[in-house]
């Protein structure tokens, strides 16, 4: 039976965390860990997750759980999985949970790497589009338009100039046992493709849109609507990569409006009706490109 | 079923751990203070859906008495439960 709510492991194993209120990257740690179990051993590296999550003595994580380098989550992860293998461990799993920057920028060549020698680990990205931690600077998964510290909003530059970086795909060419998209406004689908994960050896990849309050200005308790309205007006996508094809999970319809997903973040506010334009065309380019690619 | 409060909090430097490693699940403050309103749910209006639960960020919802229940040292107040709940069972009130 798929996972939900009801039959999800009650026990708790990222609590007492100190993240700011609704913050949507705590959310996907929590919720993986609760369906990845007690024999889970955990790597985070520089970041929110590590930063909330370690606060000397107020531990957060009641599976096993340590803190990386910033660039080596995946090298750790590796390390992690062959010294409990070397050991006669056999029932665990190897989880990273890495931000956009420790991903999509830094930890890239780490994560490829991994990838390349198949190693059995599972790498999430939970993705809040900046480098939170550090005070919103722009990564490489800030998309189009957006203000950071780093891409200002002014008169003649209005935020982030260039698009969203294609980690998924970019991951997936590597081919990949096993990656999928995901965000925490649909909780039950990230819920199964951790599951699926799980039962799959090789290295696994997932990355989840994990709004955050904080940097995107939105209100605490908007976290999972803005999560689920991305997907809704087509900016993100449920999608998974398995033996060697694409498939999409979720096809709207109908999208809802793009404007309206953007107008209320206050890190979009700047935008013009001309830019919003431009992203909804670099949409439909996407979509297009999906309907014909992806199963 | 969840990590718990701990009395004792590490003051001496024997007590400091002199590896890396130190006890999972080590909690020695709440989040308690963060909060200006307050979840409240009401049991008679309250399904067991759960949505609550599962998406609340900090994990604090749990299962009581058929229905549920927040842990008030660890909520923050971001107000998620209440907006996840299609039954209105939760309301949320200013902290004095
Ligand atoms: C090598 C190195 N460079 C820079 C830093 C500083 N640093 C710590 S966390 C962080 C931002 C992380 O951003 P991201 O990976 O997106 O995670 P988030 O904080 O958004 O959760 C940076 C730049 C570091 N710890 N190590
Ligand atoms: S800054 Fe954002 S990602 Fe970091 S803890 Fe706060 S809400 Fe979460
Ligand atoms: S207000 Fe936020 S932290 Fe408190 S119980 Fe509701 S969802 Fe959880
Ligand atoms: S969401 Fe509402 S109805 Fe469902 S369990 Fe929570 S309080 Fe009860
Ligand atoms: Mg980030």
């Amino acid at each position: 039976m798929a996972i939900n709510a009801q039959t999800l492991n009650e026990t708790e194993f990222f609590y007492g965390h100190k993240a700011c209120a609704g913050c949507g990257g705590s959310l996907a740690v929590r919720i993986a860990l609760k369906v990845l179990g007690e024999n889970t051993f955990a790597v985070l590296p520089a970041g929110c997750m590590s930063a909330v999550g370690f606060n000397f003595p107020q531990l957060c994580f009641s599976n096993n759980a340590i803190i990386s380098t910033f660039a080596g989550t995946a090298s750790m992860l590796t390390g992690i999985e062959a010294g409990l293998r070397a050991q006669g461990v056999t029932d665990f799993h190897a989880v990273g949970f890495a931000g956009d920057g420790g991903t999509a920028d830094i930890g890239l060549q780490a994560l490829s790497g991994a990838i390349d020698r198949n190693d059995d680990i599972l790498y999430i990205c939970y993705d809040n589009e900046a480098y939170m931690n550090t005070g919103i600077q722009k990564s490489s998964l800030t998309p189009f338009g957006a203000r950071t510290t780093t891409t200002p909003a002014g008169k003649n530059i209005r935020g982030n100039l260039r698009p969203k970086k294609n980690l998924f795909e970019i991951v997936a060419a590597h081919g990949i046992p096993y990656a999928a998209t995901a965000s925490v406004g649909y909780l039950n689908d990230f819920m199964r493709k951790i599951e699926k994960a799980k039962q799959i050896k090789g290295t696994k990849y997932i990355h989840i849109l994990a709004p955050c309050p904080t940097g995107w200005g939105i209100q605490t308790d908007e976290t999972i609507d803005v999560a689920k309205e991305v997907v809704d007006c087509g900016l993100w996508y449920l999608a998974e990569y398995e033996n060697g094809s694409f498939i999409l999970n979720h096809d709207p319809k109908e999208f809802t409006s793009i404007e309206k997903y953007l107008r209320k973040q206050s890190r979009f506010k700047h935008l013009t009706d001309k830019d919003i334009q431009t992203i909804q065309n670099s949409r439909d380019a996407k979509w297009e490109y999906i309907h014909r690619n992806f199963k | 079923m969840k990590p718990f409060l701990r009395e004792k909090v590490p003051t001496s430097f024997d007590e400091i751990p002199d590896t890396t490693s130190y006890e999972a699940g080590y909690l020695v403050t709440k989040n308690a203070g963060w909060r200006s309103v307050r979840p409240i749910v009401d049991t008679e209006k309250c399904i067991s859906c759960l949505r609550c639960y599962l998406h609340c960020p900090d994990g604090v919802i749990f299962r009581q008495d058929g229905k549920v229940a927040v842990d008030y040292d660890f909520c923050k107040g971001c107000g998620i439960c209440k907006k996840m709940c299609k039954s209105g069972a939760i309301r949320m009130e200013a902290e004095k």
